[in-house]
This record gives C-alpha cells, structure tokens and sequence, in this order.
C-alpha cells in the first residue's frame, strides 16, 4: 500500500431534509499517508464526531469520496458491500476510554477481532501476545482489564485496534483520561506503531499536552478541514 | 472463536449462580406442581389397581363409590354371583372421616371388607391380615399408626394388627381397612339419642303403631336400626369374560350401574380431578409467566448494562448475530442453572409433601424444554435492545 493510508474529497455530511437539515460538514479534504500520525484539532459541534464516524463507517456521509489505500471505498455511496467486514478489517478504533471487554482477558480482548475475521484462535492468541510485548503489556496478558492502570489499559486499545493490521486507526481523544506523561507515553506508542506497522493513524484530540507532537494537523471548522504544519516536523517523539 | 456467553458468566458467575438458585426455586416448585397432579392420578390408579377389581357395581345413575355417593343392598353380591362370567364379588364401604388416635384426629378413608375377599388390601409392609371380625384394622403408614395402636372410629376403638403402603384414596387420605359389618355400623349407625328420638317418633305414628297389629312397631324399629347397606360391590371376572358384556347384564337385570377399569379410571382422573387438574394448570402457567418475567428481566437489565460494550462489539466488526447468540446463551446458561436447582429441590422436597409426588422423568425433559424456550422468548427483548445498539455510539459524544 504505497501512496497514502486514506484519502477524503469533498467530503459532505448533512442531517435532515428541508428547512430543518443541519450541514455538519461541509468540504472535507484530508490525506494521511501510511505511517503518518496526524492531529486533527476542533472546537465542540465543529464536526470532529461526525467525521470520524464517517470515516469509521458508522454513518453514510451525503457526498464526496474517500480512499482507503488504493481502494475507492465510498464515492457518494459506499462502494463496499459488508461494512461490518470494512470496520474489522481495515480500520483500528481507539476511544476516548478503552472499553475493552470487562469478560475477556488481556489477550482475548486483542484477540477477539483476529477471531472475529476467522482466524484460529491460536493464531489470533499469537498476534495478540506479540502486539502486548510491542507495546510493553505482555506480562499482563492473563490479567482482567478491571486489573490494569489506565494506561495500560490504553496500550492494550491500542493493541487491539491494530490487531488485525489495518491500514487506518481512528483515535477519538485516546488521551483525555490520562496524565500528561501517560499521554505523551500513548502518543509515542502511537507514533511507533504508526511506523512500524504502516499505519496511517487520525487523531481527534482536544488536549493541548500533545498536540505539539504532531507533524501535521487538520483543524476543523464549521464542518470544513483546514491543514497546517504541526510543531513537530521532523522530530516526533 | 472464544464463547463470548461463557466468559461474561464466567466473569460475574455469582450474579448468575444467585439468579438462578432464585429461578431454580421457582422451577423447582413448577415441577412440584406438576408432579402433585402426576401424584394424584397415580393414587387414582393405585387405588383402582388395589381394590383388585374387574368392575365396580354402584347404584343406579351414581358415579359411585370414588366420585359420588352410592349406596346399595349388601345382599346384591349374592345375585351378581350367579351372572355368567363373575368369578368373585365383594361388598364394599368406603368413607373418609376423622380417625382418632389419642388425642389427634387422623384424616383417613376407612374402608369396610370381606377378608379374603376383594377390596383387601393386597400386600402388607408389617403385621397381618385381618383374622376376627371385629375391631381389627390395617392401617397405611401414611396414617401415623403402628402395629398395636388404638385406633377410634365412631364409638369402637380398633387394633392396628397390619401395615400397608401406597393405599390412598383419590383425594389422597390414607386408608384405614376395617371389617364390613364394623364399617357399615361406623357408617350408618345413628348415635344412641338419634335412635330414641326415632323409636319416639315412630311409636308416635298411629300408621306405624296399630294396636291391632302386635309386632309391626317392633319390626319397623328393628329395620330402622338394622343397616343393609354398602357402597359398592367389587366384581373379578372369570377368565376370558368380557368386562362390557358383565357390565351390561348388570346394568339390564340387577338396575345397578356397572363400571369397568377404564370407565372408573376416567371417572377418577377426567371427573374428580379435573378441577383440580386445572387449578394445578393455572398454577403452572402463571409460575411459567413469572419465571418468563424475572429471565427477561435479568437478561434484560444485564444486557442494557453492557451497551458500551456492545456498541463497541459492534463497531469493531462483530456480527449482530454473535451479540444475539451471547444473550440467548446467556439466557439459556440461566436456565439451565435454573433447571439443575430446580430439578434438585424438587426431588429433595417432595417427599415431605402431606399428598403424593410423582416427579417423572418425562415431566422433567418436558419441563427442560419449557425452560428452554421460555429463556429464548425472555431474550428477546434484551436481543432487541441490544441489536438496537448503534456502533456510533461507541464514538465521540
């Protein structure tokens, strides 16, 4: 996959009909480039949301484009039979908290969405074990998510988005709940993964400790995207 | 794939464990139910089966002597003998009443035989048959009475020189055997103030006392005071002989209503106890609602307790049919547990309820399966609500 992660034209969003329709967004254009961390920056009701459920196939936007890898997976309609299949397969989700599945071990939780492709359990347990070591939470790999800090309940997220490689991973403030150097702990584990897996990563943040480690930055605006350089252009941490 | 069912009762098994002792008790007391309506045909039958009659002679348009009263000449045997194809007949009495022993007042049905006759109770568990002919009786076990208590029936008091199990009648009294002639005295003797008011009133009759007539007052009081009556003959028919066939000369010659095996077991199950068959069947459906209810209620708030979770499932891919079958599992587990207990209290408990109760097991599949799809309906809702889930709700605010 060589060209960018993902790529947004044109991308429009409008709830309602009639006189009552509201625009949520309205020229989305971002590109992202495989192993490439981008911010993407905006007040409350500018359309962050509604963005990344678009881009997470949750809800069908009005108009536009996007591109996943070399692949058109919606061009004013989606292109793509199985949604479902879209979002397992080829798209990472890190959340605001890490909902992982209170009934599932460490290993499971990461290994649920190998299965959940079809894969065999071993094989699943296998990259889910190799993931928690990257991220430096294999020796909580038997524990039971209510055992783990916050932060290691975040890397454990993170090591399931990735679980089944995608090309994409869709952060909704995976910092907000932690401290300043757990934050910037997650953004760097963020970072590496990005690189070594080729993973183009989004992330939706509104927290001011990290938004200075991103190379670049799509602020959003009344539903339009707007780039600009982040601060950390050559040297992210 | 990991049973994704499993591991959340796994997670939390002491919600479920407790969730389901309660529902197991309430299962438990549907199949107890069950087995008392099985428990009072099987008396029904039981008491047919130890009588070890082939046909039941009753008065005329009675459904005696179980369902209704009946009440014939006890001379009436000796001409149903002389039918062809009756091998034995036997008279007769059953009524239930107030035994006493010391101090307490027992329930029992007491039943007056010829020994060695039909309407004997067939086996013993302790003691002997009846040897005299008086103030000797057969107790079942069920009464409370042991060998050589003292038994009071009406003025008399009786021996207990046997023992007898499983004999009750249809309303479930245990059985007290007593000789004929004492139980038809215990059945219509008057007491001593009712036969003087009698003789009084009788003497007082100028139709009843002539004084031309010496000896008429004193026959009429003899008959008054002397009973010629039983409630049923028992019948055992010669071998080859056709019940209907007996039954339908008795019924054409002797004026007297004849039933056989089968009428009597439909008498006893389709008429004395259908009311009660249906009190018991309300009985179920109302436990299989609530228990219907506290299923749905648990999965129900267990699964809207989980909506995060399931929004997340379902957002990183998970099929709304792996979410589906991790409620209805879970549903199922619920009810399984539920059933094990169930099934576990019932059979410990049964046998300290006063009337009989059959659990069988063809009952208990039955049952399983009522569980089983009483779980699925009661998942439901939850599986609606879960599939009404909406993944986004898993992103931003």
């Amino acid at each position: 996959m060589d060209g960018f992660g993902i790529r947004i034209e044109g991308l429009r969003k409008r709830y309602g009909e009639g006189d009552t329709a509201i625009t949520a967004l309205k020229d989305v254009n971002m590109t992202v480039a495989p192993g490439e961390v981008v911010g993407l920056i905006g007040p409350s009701g500018s359309g962050k949301s509604t963005l990344l459920k678009c881009l997470g196939a949750v809800i069908e936007p009005t108009a536009g484009r996007m591109t996943l890898g070399q692949e058109i997976i919606y061009d004013n309609g989606w292109r793509l039979p199985d949604l479902r299949a879209l979002r397992r397969d080829r798209i990472g989700f890190v959340f605001q908290a890490p909902y992982l599945i209170p009934f599932l071990d460490v290993t499971d939780n990461v290994a649920l969405l190998p299965m959940l492709a079809g894969r065999p359990n071993g094989e699943a347990r296998k990259r889910a074990g190799e993931l928690l070591e990257a991220l430096d939470v294999g020796h909580r790999a038997k524990a039971q998510p209510s055992q783990l800090s916050g932060g290691e309940q975040q890397r454990v997220a993170i090591a399931r988005a990735l679980a089944n490689q995608p090309p994409v991973i869709l952060a909704d403030e995976p910092t907000a709940p932690l401290d300043s150097e757990r934050a910037l702990g997650v953004v760097r584990i963020l970072n590496d993964m990005a690189r070594q897996f080729r993973t183009a990563i989004i992330v939706v943040t509104h927290d001011e400790k990290i938004i200075p480690t991103f190379k670049r930055i799509y602020h959003i605006r009344d539903g339009q995207t707007f780039e600009e350089p982040g601060k950390a252009r050559e040297a992210p941490i | 794939m990991i049973s994704l069912a499993g591991r959340d009762i796994l997670h939390s098994w002491s919600k479920f464990v407790f969730t389901g002792i309660g529902l197991g008790l309430l299962i438990g007391a549907t199949l107890t139910m069950a087995g008392v309506y099985r428990g009072m045909v099987d008396d029904a039958k039981v008491l047919l089966n130890n009588s070890g009659a082939d046909l039941w002679v009753v008065q005329q348009d009675t459904l005696g002597p179980y369902a209704e009263s009946s009440s014939i000449h006890d001379d009436v045997y000796r001409s149903l003998l002389t039918l062809p194809g009756v091998a034995r007949a036997a008279n007769v009495t059953y009524l239930t009443m107030q035994v006493r022993r010391g101090q307490q007042d027992v329930r029992a049905m007491v039943v007056g035989f010829e020994a060695g006759q039909p309407g004997e109770p067939e086996y013993l568990v302790a003691g002997r048959q009846l040897t005299r002919s008086h103030y000797e009786a057969v107790a079942d076990v069920k009464t409370g009475f042991r060998l050589g208590d003292r038994i009071r029936i009406r003025r008399h008091d009786y021996t207990v020189v046997g023992l007898t199990r499983r004999m009750v009648s249809s309303g479930g009294d245990p059985m007290v055997f007593i000789p004929l002639k004492d139980a038809q005295e215990a059945q219509f003797l008057k007491d001593n103030d009712a036969i003087l008011n009698e003789r009084a009133r009788t003497a007082a009759n100028p139709t009843l006392n002539r004084p031309g007539v010496p000896g008429l007052l004193d026959a009429i009081q003899a008959s008054q005071t002397a009973n010629r009556n039983v409630n049923a003959v028992l019948v055992q028919l010669a071998p080859g002989a056709a019940a209907e066939q007996v039954a339908s000369a008795v019924k054409r010659w002797k004026h007297l209503q004849a039933y056989s095996r089968s009428e009597m077991e439909e008498i006893l199950v389709a008429k004395l106890i259908a009311t009660s068959a249906r009190q018991i069947g309300m009985f179920l459906v109302i436990l299989a609602v609530v228990s219907a209810a506290i299923v749905a209620f648990i999965i129900y708030t267990m699964t809207l307790g989980k909506i995060r979770e399931i929004a997340v499932l379902k957002l990183i891919g998970t099929r709304n049919r792996t979410i589906a079958g991790m409620i209805l599992q879970q549903a199922m587990g619920l009810g399984v547990i539920g059933f094990i207990v169930g099934k576990t209290v019932a059979t410990l408990w049964a046998p300290y309820f006063p009337k009989y109760v059959l659990l069988e097991p063809g009952d208990a599949l039955r049952g399983f399966l009522a569980v089983m799809l009483i779980c699925t309906l009661a998942s439901t809702l939850a599986i609606r609500a879960a599939l009404r889930v909406d993944p986004a709700t898993a992103i931003g605010g």
